[in-house]
């Protein structure tokens, strides 16, 4: 048993043996199983279809992040953040620049908050999404995907269009953005918001009533509330089961405050309810890019600190100042004062928390990420012990956790 | 001792109050309260905070190595209440020479994990851990990679 990598706890004693008739198998889920989204292991110790125990095996994607961010300076540890979550790249170039202006008390211009506010709410989309989709995929209904991923290379092109990149958009900069807004961004999220209502529902026509999707969500999944807040368990997880918890309300940043929008919740803790949610959850995030959109402030889109931001290319170009900054920034980078914090925000997946060491140098002395994906996963055990292995695929899916934000 | 700046704060005062001796300091900045814990006292101080003083959440728990520094290693834990909408920082010192401090796991079974991915990359030992293994790097890993003396490239020497 110990040289197929299962631990001793799950090993049977002779006792359980002969107890259970020698029934019991070891079933290897993963690290390759289509369904876990990655390279989640989860060992399942059934007794004929139930699962007697579970044993969760990660960092099969851990890539040392958290070590990279100790030799790079506070500039390029931004494109570090993006392959984190890679489902939700602005969410983590959010949660990592705002932690380092909280250190440097830089002040952004409204302009730079609000374009913020609208592409993390697009990034929520994005990842929500690809979690419907595959979720649904999953389960068993091939076509939502279909929809889905049309939907989302729409969100895709507006990203491209703003940072030139698809996915690793790193568009979020200390002080700022990295880019000015490009001409015509307004028409194109305009032409979003115009069909995506709409597609939202088209997606819940194929689910929402559908006999099968209702079979194999309602009822499954089931986890006390007290059990998620005790195994850490937050997003929309917390909020299917009637907790109205989102650090978007509860601790505004990036002026958040300023808009008009509700925190869905439901009731019956199952994975049906993490589903409508995450559909609701949606529908106020094209509420609140609506906002964003028709209330968008004029001014910079970068903060006016010299020695962060880089200057524009005619001023590097044609004042002797400038060009000094630039060079600074450039070669050595900028210093951070001395000092600590903990910055979080709600990523789709939950609380994304970004803890900053730093010693007053050009580098972070610590950076840890507080990633919804780890703490999530550690509650599957919990989740699934005494339910049928079918539904551990509807379980799992309805946390929508990222194997790179697990394992960092 | 509690610095007085902080007798303000009813958190640090109920910390105080509980156990005068278990607080060695703190500080408030960024709007962000640390209290810094004496490491044998970390687990009675966070059953105190979280059953009678509602921090019901763990967020995370984490370690900054010091290196040279000693004592070598801080321990870190953010708590969350959700009750009073705040959070807490806890930090305790332990030595480089033997790292070990108590777990929390008898508080928040949420630190299962967060615990063993900081013996995982620090080698910090946790007693009373029900499952102390490594969880991101491979069972036969040598050595613990957030360390700072832990080479970020080259072979491992």
């Amino acid at each position: 048993m110990s040289d197929l990598g299962v631990p001793e706890l799950l090993a049977e004693t002779e006792e359980q043996q002969a107890a259970t008739g020698g029934r019991r198998m070891v079933l290897n889920m993963g690290p390759q199983h289509p369904s876990t989204h990655g390279v989640l292991r989860l060992l399942l110790e059934l007794d004929g279809e139930n699962i007697a125990s579970c044993v969760p095996d990660i960092g099969f994607l851990h890539t040392g992040i958290e070590k990279e961010f100790e030799v790079k300076n506070y500039q390029q540890a931004v494109t570090l953040t993006d392959r984190v979550d890679y489902l939700a790249p602005l969410s983590n170039n959010l949660g990592y620049c705002l932690a380092v202006e909280k250190l440097l008390q830089l002040e952004i211009p409204p302009q730079a908050q609000w374009m913020r506010v609208l592409l993390a709410e697009l990034t929520r989309l994005n990842s929500h999404l690809v979690w419907l989709g595959t979720h649904a995929l999953d389960i068993g209904a091939m076509s939502v995907f279909l929809y889905c991923f049309r939907e989302r290379e729409e969100i895709l092109k507006i990203f491209e269009m703003f940072s030139g990149q698809r996915m690793m958009t790193s568009y979020f900069r200390i002080g700022g953005l990295a880019l000015e807004p490009p001409r015509g961004w307004q028409d194109r999220v305009k032409r979003f918001l115009a069909i995506f209502p709409s597609r939202i529902d088209e997606y819940e026509n194929l689910l929402t009533n559908n006999r099968i999707w209702l079979g194999r969500t309602k009822g499954v999944g089931f986890i006390s509330l007290e059990d998620m807040l005790d195994l850490g368990i937050t997003g929309p997880m917390l909020r299917g089961a009637g907790l109205k918890i989102d650090t978007r309300k509860d601790a505004p940043y990036s002026s958040y405050e300023k808009f008009d929008f509700e925190v869905p919740t439901q009731t019956a803790n199952d994975v049906f309810a993490r589903y409508q949610v995450r559909i609701e959850e949606m529908r106020q995030s094209t509420r609140i890019i609506t906002q964003a959109l028709e209330g968008m402030p004029a001014g910079p889109w970068k903060a006016d600190a010299p020695h962060v931001v880089l200057p524009d290319r005619e001023k590097m170009k044609t004042q002797m100042e400038a060009l000094i900054y630039h060079f600074k920034i450039v070669t050595e980078g900028f210093r951070v004062p001395q000092g600590e914090v903990f910055q979080v925000i709600e990523s789709p997946r939950g609380e994304l928390g970004y803890y900053i060491v730093s010693e007053g140098t050009t580098k972070p002395y610590r950076v840890h990420m507080r990633t919804p994906s780890f703490g999530n996963l550690q509650a599957v055990p919990r989740m699934v012990e005494g339910t049928l292995i079918a539904d551990v695929i509807a379980a799992i899916g309805s946390m929508d956790f990222v194997l790179g934000d697990t394992d960092r | 001792m509690l610095p007085d700046n902080l007798k303000e704060y009813p958190v640090a005062a109920a910390v105080e109050a509980f156990d005068a001796d278990a607080v060695t300091g703190g500080k408030f900045e960024f709007s962000e309260l640390t209290l810094e814990i004496l490491a044998s006292k970390i687990s009675s101080v966070c059953g105190f905070l979280k059953y009678d003083q509602k921090f019901i959440r763990l967020s995370t728990v984490t370690a900054v190595d010091r290196f040279p520094a000693e004592p070598r290693f801080e321990l870190v834990y953010h708590l969350h209440s959700i009750d009073r909408n705040e959070r807490l920082r806890l930090k305790a010192r332990i030595s480089g020479a033997d790292p070990v401090i108590e777990s929390v796991t008898g508080v928040w079974r949420s630190a299962n994990w967060y615990e063993r991915e900081v013996f995982d990359l620090f080698g910090v030992r946790f007693t009373n851990h029900p499952d102390l293994r490594r969880i991101l790097m491979p069972d036969d890993w040598e050595g613990h990679p957030l360390r700072k003396d832990y080479p970020i490239t080259g072979t491992r020497v």
